[in-house]
């Protein structure tokens, strides 16, 4: 009988390798799916119940989870939750989790493949499991400054640094407080949650990322970009700046800023166009430049894209399809109405851009990823998205924009002892009975860039149809600039 | 002829030989507890923040289970494996700890002071097991009983009053209060039944008749008792509706079969009928047909609502896919999600705290109590201790083969309970009783040989007489009414091939075929 009990012992062999496998598919291979199967509610109550790893801004938790009695255990908390609410988003068990809580969340919750090791540790040590902390770029005194500098106006200020594409600071307005968001009552919960949504004045909307305003004049940036990569320019070309532009193919008149005329001449140097703003010019030099070179120049500076900053924002567009625009459409893209529409994410990576010798980078909220033992799991390096214009072009961009700052129409941005750098928007839209968005867009120093910065407050803000971009959006974006130079 | 136990075997040997300290074993048994008892002490600080209330209590009783087994083996069984007890120990202590946590967080039925009863009562019966039972040969006089006891055992759950229906299987009996799940006990009987059954007939069962593709089938009037087996595993699916109960028993003769007549028609024949029955019970017996489709279909959201339906092995996967790769750890997941987390679905509750490399673990040690139990039975020189051995040690990773894959879903979900750690008195008992058999037999299979002292031990009066042994082969007429069988078979005997045992143990061998499975003293 012994070969028929060896033979048994290989057939029982083969009963547990079954086993193995069977058990190895779902616990492994099957996993993740299992896991997020809605009727799994243990992942809400594994999710809900762990110790939540803290959003950092400045060495200090923006978001946190503090043990509470409860059948969950832990309770989320965010100490200025109006403020970095754009950044962290909520972590809600009712209504789920948005921006970083959602995009970081496997390292938050400490379920990320990179943890391993922590996990193995808890298992040997029988402690509990707890979640990595995630630093962001942000840096608070800019944070704080640009909340204080929007007021009361709807709008959204970004600030970058442009070497590296870090997010220095990030404010939308009207804010949330994730915390109403957070509470473990799913009534309660799900109440705040209701009404944010039926908030005429979309508090849950990243204005930041999400919103995609006409960049008005900013966009003269991309357009004077393409003019001088084309070749066929340089800032010192004289180009027509009439007192009245007549669109083509249409009756439609279009003027500059409260009807003035640019030159008397009629003709202006590109650089000065720029300086004061010139739609006339510009409206010309976009219908030269034509809609193939505007798009262009546009995608390279990232309009077309979504960026991950972690968390995902909206692209900016030129126009949804360019091949078919008319020359109207292409001459007020000159000027950055029309079709065109930016997140203010967007038009601050256009100026960091020109701030960083012509490189795009590829911006990011999140610096560091610590384990709770404080050991770096993950680390964002800098990455370049490309060039969107030669550094030659990028040096001449400069200048100009130091003179919009300078004298033009951008000067209530300026820094004693600093060279700032800027353009201003004021940008028309819907029927035009609404006071416009206003844009300020901009880097300092000029020389050795620190900070890029984009402001737009929504219908003029507190000015209202009296407002421009040098008067509303400059000063904001001097006062963040100011932070981050004096931080 | 009467059987003299007065004299056993095994005593004659022991002063020639000096006896294993079983040093192996003692370290083994540390370890095992030094888990078991981290994990009492890890539950509660992850539940409660504090030693559980019956930290001590528990702790002392598996210290003290495995101190008793360790002395009573050293004292009457040193030869047995060293490996089984410390295996036995670490999951049963696993198994505590699991309920233990689960009584902590309330959950309902979880029942961690009942279980460490029955764990100290199991423990007792197979002590006492090993203390008494010196010879397993002995047991082989109990062939018909326990084929009598086995019979009864399965119909109990069918009576009324004392039958008892839970989540829709008829395998439980209530008397008195306590629950008992009687085809854990019958696993044991019928192992000792076909043991008894199949040394005496294989000869006959193993003669061969037409050959048919190459596959030298039995003879058609061999056919009778596998299908008087056959017939019985599908009345307990259809009428107690659990294929678990079902396949264990005939999987277990099936297997036993195999091991007797060395004809693998006989496994062949016996999985093409069962699959056959069971297909055909699927589609006439609608019960049997809605335990399928939750099998086949579990995510399906119909049947996940449904009463009875696919909702208990769709939490039990939940459960394991939360566990991953490292688990939980003791006490930080969700296991009492799951329906009975602490009996019939401990597997998954274990595979979410301690993930799938402590499943594995836990697998390995399951095989190592099975590999052991085949080694002994490959070691031992009599025929009925290699069939016993093996029946044992095979019902034991078949059991676990029908419980892990029915939560894994390789086969249908079944009623049956994880060996020394799933919540239940009746599974307990059964399984240390296995146990206790295993060691017992493992004890005679590792002794020192008897043949090489034949001459002096005879002397002192236990030792058998090779010619007088031959007498009572089982080919010889005269004996009780398994012989007669063999006696009509007799001359054929010689064209059965020869058996790789026959070289080892052989004819000559004066306990193989022994037909009244002992040999104490019938030389006198």
């Amino acid at each position: 009988m012994n070969t028929t009990l060896r033979r048994l012992a290989s057939v029982v062999m083969v009963m547990f390798l079954a086993l193995m496998v069977s058990t190895t598919w779902i616990q492994f291979f099957h996993a993740d799916e299992l896991n997020s199967d809605t009727r799994n509610i243990r992942s809400i109550y594994a999710e809900y119940g762990r110790a939540r790893g803290p959003i950092v801004v400045g060495g200090e938790a923006v978001a946190l989870s503090k043990p509470v009695d409860d059948e969950f255990g832990y309770q989320r908390e965010y100490t200025n939750g109006k403020l970095y609410s754009p950044l962290t988003g909520f972590f809600s068990l009712a209504n789920g989790t948005t921006a970083i809580e959602h995009a970081e969340n496997d390292y938050l919750n400490g379920q990320a493949d990179a943890l391993w090791v922590d996990r193995l540790q808890n298992l040997l040590t029988g402690s509990d499991p707890e979640g990595s902390s995630v630093e962001l770029t942000i840096d608070p005194k800019a944070q704080k400054a640009a909340w204080d500098a929007l007021g009361d106006q709807e709008g959204a200020v970004v600030a970058l640094d442009p070497k590296t594409g870090a997010v220095l600071a990030m404010v939308s307005k009207p804010s949330f407080d994730p915390n109403d968001l957070a509470s473990h009552s799913t009534k309660k919960a799900g109440q705040a949650y209701t009404d944010l949504l039926n908030d005429d004045d979309e508090p849950l909307v990243n204005r930041a990322t999400s919103w995609n305003p006409p960049p008005g004049s900013t966009f003269k940036l991309v357009t004077t970009a393409a003019a001088l990569e084309s070749g066929d320019y340089t800032p010192d070309t004289v180009i027509d700046a009439p007192s009245s532009y007549t669109l083509t193919g249409t009756n439609t008149q279009v003027g500059n800023f409260a009807g003035t005329s640019c030159a008397s001449s009629g003709k202006m140097t590109l650089a000065d166009a720029l300086r004061i703003s010139c739609n006339t010019a510009f409206l010309g030099l976009g219908g030269e430049l034509g809609a193939d070179a505007m798009n262009e120049q546009a995608e390279k500076f990232g309009v077309g894209r979504r960026f991950e900053v972690p968390f995902s924002t909206a692209a900016s567009q030129y126009d949804p399809d360019p091949d078919e625009m008319n020359t109207a459409q292409v001459e007020l893209s000159g000027i950055g109405q029309g079709s065109v529409a930016t997140t203010p994410l967007q038009v601050a990576m256009i100026s960091a851009a020109i701030a960083n010798g012509g490189e795009v980078m590829q911006p990011f909220s999140v610096d560091t990823v610590r384990d709770p033992q404080l050991e770096v799991v993950r680390e964002t390096s800098p990455s370049s998205l490309g060039r969107a214009v030669s550094e030659k072009t990028a040096g001449q961009l400069t200048d100009m924009m130091k003179s919009v700052v300078e004298s033009g129409s951008g000067t209530s941005a300026q820094i004693p002892g600093v060279t700032v750098a800027g353009k201003t928007g004021t940008a028309q839209h819907g029927d035009n009975s609404q006071p416009p968005h206003v844009w300020f867009t901009g880097f300092a120093p000029a020389e050795d860039p620190q900070v890029a910065v984009a402001v737009v407050v929504k219908n003029g803000g507190k000015l209202g149809g009296q407002a421009t971009g040098g008067s509303v959006s400059a000063p904001i974006a001097k006062a963040v600039m100011e932070a981050v130079l004096n931080g | 002829m009467s059987v003299d136990v007065e004299t056993p075997a095994g005593r004659t040997v022991e002063p020639t030989e000096r006896r294993p300290a079983r040093l192996a074993e003692l370290f083994l048994l540390i370890l095992a507890l030094a888990a078991g008892i981290s994990a009492f002490a890890m539950v509660g600080r992850s539940v409660t923040g504090e030693l559980p209330g019956d930290f001590w209590a528990v702790s002392l009783l598996l210290v003290g289970i495995a101190a008793a087994a360790h002395v009573v083996l050293r004292l009457r069984a040193p030869w047995a494996d060293q490996v089984i007890l410390p295996a036995v120990v670490l999951l049963n202590g696993l198994g505590l700890a699991m309920i233990l946590r689960l009584q902590l967080a309330d959950t309902k039925g979880a029942d961690a002071w009942s279980q460490m009863m029955y764990t100290a009562l199991g423990a007792v019966i197979a002590i006492l097991l090993v203390w008494f039972l010196r010879d397993h040969r002995w047991i082989r006089r109990l062939t018909y009983t326990a084929m009598l006891v086995g019979l009864g055992l399965v119909v109990l759950p069918l009576l009324p009053v004392i039958g008892r229906e839970i989540n829709g299987a008829r395998i439980w009996v209530n008397i008195a209060g306590f629950s008992l799940q009687p085809a854990e006990f019958a696993k044991i009987a019928f192992a000792i039944f076909f043991a008894g059954y199949l040394v005496t007939n294989r000869d006959t069962l193993a003669l061969a008749g037409k050959k048919v593709l190459g596959l030298q089938l039995p003879r058609i009037r061999d056919l009778g008792p596998i299908i008087i087996v056959w017939a019985a595993s599908l009345a307990v699916l259809v009428f107690e509706r659990d294929l678990g109960t079902s396949l264990l028993f005939f999987g277990l003769f099936v297997a036993m079969l195999y091991l007797a007549t060395e004809r693998f028609s006989w496994v062949l024949i016996g999985l093409v009928l069962f699959a056959a029955g069971a297909l055909v019970a699927a589609s006439v017996f609608p019960h049997v047909g809605a335990r399928m489709d939750v099998w086949l279909h579990p995510f399906d959201n119909e049947l996940y609502n449904a009463v009875g339906g696919s909702y208990q092995i769709v939490q039990g996967t939940f459960a394991l896919a939360a566990g991953g790769l490292f688990g939980t750890g003791w006490g930080e997941g969700y296991p009492y999600l799951v329906p009975y987390a602490f009996s019939d679905f401990i597997y998954s509750s274990l595979g979410e705290e301690l993930g799938l490399t402590g499943l594995l673990a836990i697998l390995l040690t399951y095989l190592l109590i099975v590999q052991r139990g085949l080694r002994t039975a490959i070691a031992v020189r009599d025929g009925f201790g290699k069939l016993l051995a093996g029946g044992l040690a095979f019902v034991m990773a078949l059991q676990l083969f029908v419980v892990v894959g029915g939560i894994t879903r390789i086969i249908p979900l079944t009623g049956l309970t994880l060996p020394f750690m799933a919540q239940g008195g009746s599974s307990l008992l059964a399984n240390w009783i296995v146990i206790a058999l295993l060691l017992r037999v493992s004890d005679n299979a590792r002794r020192p040989s008897a043949l090489p002292m034949r001459g002096t031990v005879a002397q002192g009066g236990g030792m058998h007489d090779p010619i007088v042994v031959g007498a009572h082969d089982g080919t010889t007429p005269g004996g009780g009414v398994p012989v007669r069988r063999s006696a009509a078979d007799a001359p054929s005997r010689g064209s059965t091939p020869s058996h790789p045992t026959e070289a080892f143990g052989g004819p000559l061998d004066p306990r193989r075929d022994d037909p009244r499975g002992t040999t104490g003293g019938e030389h006198l």
